[in-house]
């Protein structure tokens, strides 16, 4: 087995060991990154020079006898929606095209003092708007089971990056379902946490509300160990939840005896492919074999979801990327004839369709006259969903679907067709209207295409939800890999 | 200038408070003279009168920005005061300040307002230059304070403002327009300057309760007397940290109903305010006389304090839809009735507190106090003296309305920034009280006392000035005068007083100001 292939747990023994060094590990990782980029292209920076002093950094403190933590010298892959001082982060945006941060976000800065080794910034829909990273302003990525296929989006450069053992991990961030939808598509382990649980100082804004930075791991025991490292209360971010950190990877335990499990049955209805639904299934059977009790139950405002979702996202992505106006960084139109004109200008030469297409959105929106009838019935109907949440799990310990309606869809298949774009995150979206941590394991194959069991869990519920996915994991026994 | 023109310039000067309003400048006739009158007294013409609101920004006085760390320092090199959060870089979050919070409060608490136990941030969308996020963190419908209220003393007679809201905004940055005169149409190019980004704004919306441009201008000086009491901030018209927007429209006397509005931005001193409002109050007014309403629209007007004028900057045809929503970055404010209760229990004494105070406490008149306490530095001045002097409260306050009024003024300066302290009062009203030097020399040498804060004993020794109260000294000095003037000798003895007082003069003549009148007085009647 090549060291790229091993997982976090497996390679920090061999560090801790001294049986293999971080320079060697970043190396065999570059090698990986040399041999299939150029068919999964899902970076848009590699940074060689600075990994390699990273792990020079980390060889050096386990040549000295110091203790090194779980993350040190582990090659990992940072989604470019991230702010990474000195290093461009373009938002898979035309408009950032030579934007270099004088910042670095807490979430990367966090696991930068863990230790770890950048590989480079992943590609991604354009300001993390999309579900194929087809969106993306340079290139669309390719899922490593079929590079004819989609990863998923927006994170697919930070799946793939990971399914193509191009890093060991990877950070994502999920505003609708753009973590867990291309960990399923790509066949890995993708969580969001909680909202507030991750800070989101230095991730560029999509939808602030919704917004959230997670893990993209080969295995749940990996995305507990990220997670530990990921959480923590953030001073510049007032939506940061204060908390004691928990250790997360004490909730790995091979146990569902007794787990109330609740099938929405809006999400296993019509829509869901029924091959991906008989899947699921199957692993429904192996929670109910191993001692869990599984029932169907009903979030009944689930239906408008999505509608609330394409409402508020927008509304307020709109604000959000007001910034992008040419005047103090990124891309400016030149030649422009007076203010007015440069800022148009700008933002329709910088702009992706898809960017656009929300930005208006979101600007009719919250226009006056509208605001009540659009934004404000659709933070209502947030509401009920997050009251439906609360209702079910007065009864379940976690709620299961599957995280994506099909398996990877053919590049191009709905790129002329928004709408069917928009469902491929039918049944990710709710967990984010209602702040929730939603995560997605590997649960089998339709036609060599991956499958991703979606597992909910409650406000702050980590715990419960890496338990339920770490036994179903080890119940299951994954460890089919894409042919590249 | 047409005599029309002539007119109207007349009133809008005299409205504006900078002539006197007299018969003298209207030589062409008393009626007219009376029409201005009518005019100024009634706040427009016997038909019309003006309806008023201001909104005020007031920077707060917090070491530190709004929704970062960075300083609120001002005069400092350009965007050296600015990290990624004041200047809305990607990816960065705002966190509220604290204190900025708590002194919106107090400045709601000061004036009467209902404090919001629950308040949120929304935010303002729109596109500018000098506004890194291209919108603003501002408050909607959930300010901090709502329903206050401000009592004016007019001169004769009493008014009550009302305070629809106070809330809490971040500051833009500025521009800076280079060439083109400075203004932005026709310069070459424009820099901003992002250190006041960020920086701690609160707004003071007025209801639309004040009738003339002094009650606008007492109105805000009044505000500005609180808010610097209270400690929240300086609020200097000249450095921007206080600035006024001010909406005007004219309306049928008795009307109930509005008309249309002017908005008149940025008016920076009070001065302009008034002169501001007093021209639009002519120029509406003309506009309804003379059956030309099309020419009142609603619309931001620029007051253009060189020439005197207010020009259309842009109409609100072209107003913004600034799609306000709750910002997601910052969750909802929400207070406890005992936190709030702790800000009230810690105000300070407020100004009509305090002028009340120096009626009862030290005996002044209600102008004297009034004058006094509306300026802070200026109360704590007179109460410091009074301290150190211990004599009579009233000969202080005469001196500070007086002399040292009149000096600030010709100096532009805030008593604070004046080189004369109490100390430099006390010692000079002290050195009178003991005889040393009489109150002529007293205002002769305070110039000198004002300008280079040297102490008064120090002056009076270095130029000899003693007053001169030995007797045998004044004798000499009458013997000689009576002397050199027999001619007004005999005047004064055929009965005319107005010699004595020549005699007295030529007294106090030679001796070069110094001698004690009332010893000189005395000496002069025993020896004619």
């Amino acid at each position: 087995m090549e060291l790229y292939q091993m997982t976090i747990h497996e390679l920090h023994k061999k560090l801790k060991n001294k049986e293999i060094s971080s320079k060697e590990l970043t190396e065999s990782v570059f090698s990986r990154i040399d041999a299939v980029e150029d068919d999964v292209k899902s970076y848009l920076t590699v940074t060689k020079d600075v990994a390699l002093e990273q792990a020079a950094a980390v060889d050096a403190k386990i040549a000295a006898g110091v203790a090194i933590g779980p993350l040190a010298g582990i090659p990992t892959a940072i989604k470019d929606v991230m702010c990474t001082k000195g290093i461009r982060t373009t938002c898979g945006s035309k408009i950032l095209e030579n934007f270099v941060p004088v910042y670095t976000s807490t979430a990367v800065q966090n696991l930068l003092n863990e230790g770890i080794v950048m590989t480079g910034k992943t590609n991604m829909d354009e300001f993390a708007m999309g579900s194929s990273t087809e969106n993306s302003g340079y290139f669309p990525t390719r899922n490593p089971w079929d590079i004819e296929r989609v990863p998923g989006g927006s994170s697919g450069g930070s799946a793939a990056v990971v399914a193509a053992d191009e890093a060991i991990f990877s950070l994502g961030s999920d505003t609708g379902g753009s973590i867990r939808q291309p960990a399923a598509l790509c066949g890995i382990v993708g969580m969001k946490p909680t909202y507030g649980l991750v800070s989101r100082f230095g991730l560029v804004a999509f939808a602030s509300s919704l917004d959230q930075i997670g893990p993209f791991t080969k295995d749940v025991t990996d995305c507990a160990i990220v997670l530990n490292h990921l959480v923590g209360h953030d001073a510049n971010d007032s939506t940061s939840v204060p908390i004691d950190k928990p250790d997360y990877t004490k909730a790995l335990v091979n146990d569902l005896k007794g787990m109330r499990v609740g099938v929405p049955k809006e999400l296993m209805a019509e829509g869901i492919d029924p091959e991906v639904r008989k899947v699921v299934e199957d692993a429904l059977k192996l929670f109910e074999e191993n001692g869990a009790t599984v029932a169907e139950t009903s979030l009944p405002n689930l239906e408008h979801g999505l509608s609330a979702y394409y409402i508020i996202a927008p509304a307020e992505a709109s604000s959000n990327l007001a910034r992008f106006d040419g005047v103090r960084y990124g891309y400016r139109a030149s030649d422009s004839e007076d203010l007015m004109d440069m800022y148009m200008r700008t933002r329709a030469e910088g702009f992706g369709d898809e960017v656009k297409r929300r930005i208006m959105l979101g600007t009719y929106a919250l226009s006056a006259g509208y605001y009540e009838a659009y934004y404000g019935q659709a933070q209502k109907v947030r509401t009920l969903i997050t009251r439906d949440f609360n209702n079910a799990f007065e009864d379940f310990d976690v709620l299961v679907s599957p995280t994506s309606p099909t398996t990877a869809f053919k590049l191009g298949e709905k790129t002329a067709d928004p709408l069917q774009m928009y469902l491929s995150d039918i049944c990710t979206i709710p967990v984010n209207l209602a702040g929730l941590p939603g995560i997605s394991v590997p649960c089998g194959t339709v036609d060599g295409l991956p499958v991703g069991l979606h597992i909910m869990g409650k406000m702050l519920g980590e715990e419960m939800l890496l338990r339920a996915a770490y036994s179903f994991e080890q119940q299951f026994g994954w460890n089919e890999k894409p042919k590249l | 200038m047409d005599d029309k023109e002539w007119r109207e310039r007349q009133l809008v000067e005299s409205l504006m408070g900078l002539i006197p309003f007299h018969v003298e400048y209207n030589p062409a006739g008393t009626s007219e003279a009376l029409e201005l009158e009518q005019f100024i007294n009634n706040g427009g013409t016997m038909e019309y009168e003006p309806v008023i609101g201001l909104e005020i920004h007031v920077e707060l006085d917090t070491e530190s920005k709004m929704f970062c760390d960075c300083s609120t320092r001002f005069g400092e090199a350009p965007n050296t005061q600015t990290c990624p959060v004041c200047l809305g870089m990607p990816g960065s979050l705002p966190v509220p300040n604290k204190k900025a919070v708590e002194y919106v409060i107090t400045s709601g608490l000061a004036t009467g307002c209902d404090i919001s136990l629950y308040s949120q941030f929304h935010r303002k969308n729109y596109f500018y230059p000098d506004m890194p996020k291209d919108y603003q963190i501002s408050q909607y419908d959930l300010p901090l304070c709502i329903g206050g209220l401000v009592d004016l003393d007019m001169d004769d007679y009493k008014t009550r403002i009302g305070i629809t809201r106070i809330h809490l905004e971040e500051d833009t940055g500025k521009l800076i327009h280079v060439g083109g005169a400075g203004r932005i149409a026709g310069a070459d190019y424009s820099l901003v300057d992002f250190n006041r980004a960020g920086v701690p704004l609160m707004e003071i919306v007025s209801e639309p309760d004040i009738r003339t441009p002094e009650e606008a201008k007492a109105y805000a000086q009044k505000l500005r007397a609180i808010l610097v009491s209270l400690g929240v901030s300086d609020c200097n018209m000249d450095k921007g940290s206080m600035r006024v927007d001010a909406n005007i429209s004219i309306r049928p006397k008795g009307a109930t109903e509005f008309g249309t509005k002017a908005e008149l931005k940025n008016l920076n001193s009070f001065r302009s305010l008034q002169r501001g409002l007093a021209y639009e109050i002519v120029r509406q007014t003309k506009a309804l006389e003379e059956g030309r309403p099309e020419e009142i629209i609603q619309e931001t007007r620029h007051w253009d304090e060189n020439k005197g004028v207010t020009s259309s900057l842009r109409s609100k045809e072209y107003a913004h839809d600034y799609r306000y929503f709750p910002d997601p970055d910052l969750v909802p404010m929400e207070f406890q009735t005992s936190w709030v209760e702790g800000l009230r229990a810690q105000l300070p004494e407020l100004p009509d507190q305090r002028r009340e105070r120096f009626m009862r406490q030290y005996g002044l008149p209600a102008y004297d106090a009034n004058l006094l306490t509306e300026n802070k530095a200026m109360a704590d001045f007179f109460e410091e003296a009074v301290t150190l002097y211990k004599g009579d409260t009233r000969v202080i306050s005469n001196w500070m309305l007086g002399d040292i009024l009149y000096y600030l003024n010709t100096e532009n300066l805030e008593i604070d920034e004046a080189a004369l302290t109490p100390k430099h009062l006390a010692e000079l009203l002290k050195l009178i009280d003991k005889g040393t030097i009489s109150g002529k020399i007293a205002k002769e040498i305070f110039p000198e006392i004002f300008e280079t804060g040297k102490l008064p004993h120090v002056i009076v020794e270095e130029k000899g000035m003693t007053q001169i109260s030995g007797e045998d000294e004044i004798a000499q000095i009458i013997d000689m005068v009576l002397e050199e003037n027999p001619a007004a000798v005999q005047e004064y003895r055929d009965g005319k007083e107005r010699a004595f007082g020549f005699l007295v003069g030529q007294a106090m003549r030679l001796t070069k100001g110094r001698g004690n009148p009332q010893l000189i007085n005395k000496l002069l009647r025993e020896k004619l």
